[in-house]
């Protein structure tokens, strides 16, 4: 039991990772569907995380009291991907945007019916 | 010049030609010089080499390497000499025809015709003077697409319809069968040179050299064996010239010289006799000799006619390859050089008919050997030699043939070929009698016909190759001595 | 000089974006752009060169060694599609300013270069790099921008390709960021050469595995391997077409060179072909996927969609002849990531031209096409040529080698599959031909004139190379070859 409770993170990585996947395939709106999509990549930034975790260990800082100290890397990995995940947000909601303009909608059904021609 | 100079420099002519033809369009007078002096020239490069193969020599010229151990190389034996003298001679013929043809019936797009037209004959001699599998199938599908300008020449949607038969089928059988046997041979013998004895034996089991076979014989479509055979009618709806020189001789002869060359340097005589893979071949030829000749007499349009007649003449070369024997395949290659000659007389006669009469059938011919009697007597003579009678050339290759399958303790052959002669007579000869002895229909009493003989520049070439039909007869001697140092 | 060349490759496009928004100006910015792609490809082929005369080049970024800081590790394979990448940006950009200024608003085209020139960093920089971590840096550079290039295109529809993409393109490289992730879990390190040492010792563990499987799936999202391939005809229809061009001969096969790193040099061919058996999967995949997609191009009434789907059937072949897993399959792959990206470059620039000329890339717009525009339509002809795999062109070079490789391991189905695809091949390029040849125009259109040289030129330059390089295989080959055996024995 102690086991799965030290993988505690772990589960919540993967509950992250499904939600974040239902959502972004099961909505219509594209909004949420980029909402899916953050709580998608989230998940990830987590498991890059946890994995640099060491038990007991504190900041990496230069200091001679510190013996064990958690893995820096994984975080700096993280930042960089941290804005990659922002960039793509911020252009998906852009698009999102321009999409609302043109069709004056974002619900991806009604969008198909436009393009066959079907009014609503 | 040295003869590995000549190999390297022919292909290129026509080549050259195409570009000048495209380059004088404006000026249609200089562009059909242009046309003839390439063809003469070509012929004056290519038929000096025919004494030196005769003695023994076998002049070789590799162009370049393009994957190693495949290069784009040239090599000279007996029948590619053959096929390459037919070629480019009766090129020159053709030009001539083809010009008084287009002309007379002030064709559109006629540099584009004659470019086209030089570059399948380069792709032609590439074929024939092709040192591996590899360059012959390159020039094999550059002689496709070539003619395919040619074959929907006109634009109009049957052109369209007969273009997509036309490299529907050839495409077919050269991509799926005639590729994989190529690469297969490669993967199994590491070479793809035409050696005489052949590069297979010892190489692979009997069942993998009965697939390579029909591979081969099928994926070269040009060979119109059936059931792929379907493209050699639709390609008729091409102007006539291009039928006669490309659906009697180049593109045709090429189909069935591949099949030759690959039975006799790629697989070996022996090598066929002993595993006896060639016994279904031999009965897939003579069922298209019979069945082709059959739905010929049923054709009203002269052109589809002599189409089915060419399926069928094809496949005694093909059945002379197939028959593995020495005299056998002399035959079926002499074959090559005279039926393009009948044929081609043929040929140039249903053309000539229609530039005079603009009448493409039969039943509509009778009686006019009156008013174009030139014409069909030489249809006469063509006929003749396509049925293999003396003092014709067609009779020698049939002669040899019959030979072949006797040698090779074979009846069925024999027994094809005397029932084939029996059709072609019953098919061919009716045309020209009915065209000199019935009277012509629909004419009132007293009234003549209106028509005269085709244009001069239509009517020397049809003299000229019915004249070649009978020289052939005497001297099928040379012809014989040429192929003799086969394999 | 030399030794800094693998990091001016990057700098070069990567400086070149922000200049180009500086500018402010369409005509500066596109002299700007063109000038790097040029210099660009420059400095690829001199890379080529190098490393074909002297060996694999190590560069280390920021002088920091190998498993602290992050190599540029440059050998046969990658300075190949390096060149491909260049090349391809350079003439895509040689023929895009009046592509451009037809189809893209005045104020927003210093903005296109710049993403354009960001796209070639990204392709760039995930072919240069030997850091796993960095690859799915330089592959979000090339996706962002890449949503942005299609969102421009002029039709709304665009908008909603490019959102589709982005959704899929970022599953797919988010899979490929977890893989990397469980792939420093149990190694501690992001060095690809590290990473090949490190593995073997925890082949066996389940991090590893799924760590493979979210790779595959990431990476064959990325480069549209059948059945992932639902975002590419509708991003590709829709692109403005300079950007169609340059996408579709380069975006996927940089996905596909990743994968096959990945395979081989990171995983290994032990770990990724004997043990999982990757053959089997990727190789069925790309067979459907060959005729199912060759099948559909030929349904298709828009050329441009009519090509993407050729695209995705073509990427079929390539991974088919990873899948052999032998090397003249890896040979006949490489070398077709190469050859195809030639041929699909030029293939779409011709559409370019039409869409320049006509307005439209419909079918129905060729129609008289083979008189109005007698150069390019030979052009496409050649191309086409070179999809069917003609001999002489480069199409078929490939072609032989994967019908050999087939035969080689015994994959008849194989070979049937690949050969009944070049039939299919046929029919879909002969259709265009057909229009463009046998049916009249329109009476009352407006007549068409011969594309302008700016466009017919780098058309007629990839075109050509499809032919010199489908004759004078030496250098390709060549290339493919020791990139080949450098996979396969490099870590076997």
């Amino acid at each position: 039991m102690s086991e799965q409770f030290g993988l505690f993170n772990y589960w919540v990585v993967i509950t992250l990772m499904m939600t974040g996947f239902y959502i972004v395939i099961a909505r219509q709106n594209l909004v949420k569907k980029l909402i899916g999509l953050n709580i998608f990549q989230t998940s990830v930034f987590l498991l890059f995380i946890t994995m640099g975790k060491v038990r007991g260990g504190t900041a990496p800082i230069l200091d001679k009291t510190i013996e064990i100290y958690s893995n820096p890397l994984p975080h700096v990995l993280i930042l960089t991907a941290i804005v990659v995940g922002l960039a793509t947000t911020a252009l998906g909601l852009a698009i999102v945007v321009r999409i609302d303009h043109v069709y004056e909608t974002i619900e991806e059904e009604e969008i198909h019916d436009i393009e066959r021609g079907i009014k609503r | 010049m040295s003869h590995e100079m000549t190999l390297l420099i022919a292909p290129l002519v026509p080549l050259i030609g195409a570009a000048l033809v495209s380059l004088t369009g404006r000026s249609p007078n200089l562009r059909e010089t242009i046309s003839i002096v390439t063809g003469v020239v070509l012929l004056l490069l290519v038929a000096p080499l025919a004494p030196a193969v005769m003695n023994g020599a076998r002049p070789e010229a590799v162009v370049w390497e393009v994957l190693p151990g495949l290069p784009i190389a040239f090599a000279l034996e007996p029948l590619g000499m053959l096929f390459a003298l037919v070629a480019s001679g009766l090129w020159i013929v053709t030009t001539l025809y083809a010009i008084g043809y287009m002309r007379a019936h002030d064709e559109p797009s006629q540099t584009r015709f004659f470019a086209c037209f030089a570059i399948a004959i380069a792709a032609s001699v590439g074929i024939a003077f092709a040192a591996n599998l590899f360059t012959l199938f390159i020039f094999y599908e550059a002689l496709t697409l070539s003619t395919y300008p040619l074959v929907t020449h006109s634009r109009t949607n049957e052109a369209m319809r007969a273009g997509r038969v036309y490299l529907g089928i050839l495409f077919t059988t050269s991509i799926c069968f005639l590729l994989l046997a190529i690469i297969w041979t490669w993967f199994l013998t590491g070479t793809l040179d035409f050696t005489p004895g052949g590069i297979l034996a010892g190489k692979a089991d009997p069942m993998t050299i009965g697939i390579l076979l029909a591979l081969f014989a099928f994926g070269t479509g040009k060979a119109a064996l059936m059931p792929f055979h379907r493209w050699l009618p639709a390609a008729m709806v091409a102007p006539t010239p291009v039928s006669a020189l490309l659906h009697a001789v180049a593109v045709v002869k090429a189909g069935v010289f591949t099949v030759m060359k690959v039975v006799v340097y790629i697989f070996g005589l022996d090598l066929l006799t002993e595993t006896g893979v060639n016994e279904w071949l031999i009965y897939v030829a003579s069922g298209t000799i019979v069945l082709a000749s059959l739905i010929a007499m049923t054709k009203d349009n002269l052109k589809a006619r002599l189409a089915y007649s060419t399926i069928s003449q094809l496949s005694y070369i093909v059945l002379g390859a197939a028959l593995a024997t020495q005299a056998s395949m002399i035959g079926g290659s002499m074959h090559i050089a005279m039926h393009a000659f009948g044929k081609i007389t043929l040929f140039f006669c249903a053309g000539a008919i229609y530039v005079a009469t603009h009448k493409k059938n039969i039943s509509d011919m009778e009686g006019l050997g009156r008013a174009m009697p030139i014409t069909f007597a030489a249809f006469f003579i063509g006929s003749l030699s396509v049925i293999g009678l003396p003092p014709l050339g067609g009779m020698w290759s049939k002669w040899f043939l019959v030979l072949g399958a006797a040698e090779a303790g074979r009846m069925i052959p024999i027994a094809v070929l005397m029932v084939s002669s029996l059709l072609n007579v019953a098919y061919l000869l009716p045309i020209p009698l009915r065209a000199f002895f019935r009277a012509p229909k629909g004419l009132a009493p007293g009234e003549t016909l209106t028509f005269s003989e085709a244009p001069l520049l239509c009517l020397v070439p049809i003299c000229v190759t019915a004249i070649g039909c009978i020289v052939l007869f005497f001297y099928a001697d040379s012809v014989y001595r040429l192929l003799e140092g086969m394999g | 000089m030399i030794a800094e060349h693998p990091v001016i490759q990057i700098l070069i496009p990567l400086l070149g974006a922000p200049l180009c928004v500086l500018t402010g100006r369409g005509v500066l910015a596109y002299w700007l752009a063109l000038a790097c792609s040029l210099a660009s490809l420059f400095v690829a082929t001199r890379l080529l060169a190098t490393v074909m005369a002297t060996g694999p080049i190590v560069y280390e970024l920021g002088g920091w060694a190998a498993p602290w800081g992050i190599e540029y590790r440059i050998g046969p394979l990658n300075s190949f599609v390096l060149l491909l990448v260049a090349l391809l940006g350079a003439m895509v950009m040689l023929a895009a300013k009046k592509s451009v200024e037809s189809e893209i608003p005045g104020d927003r085209r210093h903005f296109f270069y710049a993403a354009m020139l960001l796209c070639q960093t990204g392709l760039l920089g995930i072919t240069i790099t030997g850091d796993a971590f960095n690859v799915f840096v330089f592959l979000e550079i090339a996706a962002l921008s890449s949503y942005v290039l299609i969102a421009m295109g002029h039709q709304r529809r665009a908008l909603y390709a490019s959102y589709q993409y982005l959704i899929m393109g970022t599953i797919g490289s988010t899979f490929i960021l977890i893989s990397i992730g469980l792939l420093y879990q149990m190694t501690g390190t992001l060095n690809m050469a590290d990473l090949a040492a490190r593995l073997p010792a925890v082949g066996d563990t389940r991090t590893v595995l799924v760590s493979f499987a979210f790779f595959m799936v990431g990476v064959s999202l990325k480069m549209a391997l059948f059945p992932l391939h639902m975002w590419l005809p509708n991003a590709y229809t829709y692109a403005p077409s300079i950007v169609s061009a340059f996408l579709a001969s380069t975006a996927t096969k940089v996905a596909v060179y990743v994968m096959i790193r990945f395979l081989f040099s990171i995983y290994g061919p032990a770990f990724a072909f004997d043990r999982i058996g990757v053959s089997q999967i990727l190789g069925s995949l790309a067979l459907v996927g060959i005729v199912i997609m060759s099948a559909a191009a030929i349904f298709q009434n828009n050329v441009k969609r009519l090509l993407a789907y050729s695209s995705v059937a073509q990427i079929g072949y390539i991974v088919l002849g990873i899948s052999f897993a032998s090397e003249n399959g890896l040979t006949g792959g490489i070398v077709h990531l190469f050859n195809h990206g030639l041929m699909k470059g030029a293939l779409f620039l011709v559409v370019a031209a039409v869409v320049y000329r006509v307005g439209s890339s419909d079918l129905n717009a060729f129609r008289g096409l083979g008189r109005a525009m007698p150069v390019t339509m030979f052009l496409f002809v050649l191309g086409g040529l070179g999809m069917i795999g003609v001999p002489l062109t480069v199409g078929f070079i490939s072609k032989w080698y994967l019908i050999l490789a087939a035969i080689e391991t015994g994959h008849w189905l194989a070979v049937a599959l690949v050969l009944l695809s070049s039939l299919l091949a046929v029919i879909y390029v002969w259709r265009v031909v057909e229009f463009a040849y046998f049916q009249p125009r329109d009476r009352d259109s407006d007549p068409v004139g011969e594309a302008p040289l700016s466009m017919l030129v780098p058309t007629a330059i990839l075109v050509l190379a499809t032919i010199v390089f489908g004759i004078n295989t030496e250098w390709t080959v060549g290339v493919a070859r020791a990139a080949a055996v450098f996979l396969l024995g490099g870590h076997a």
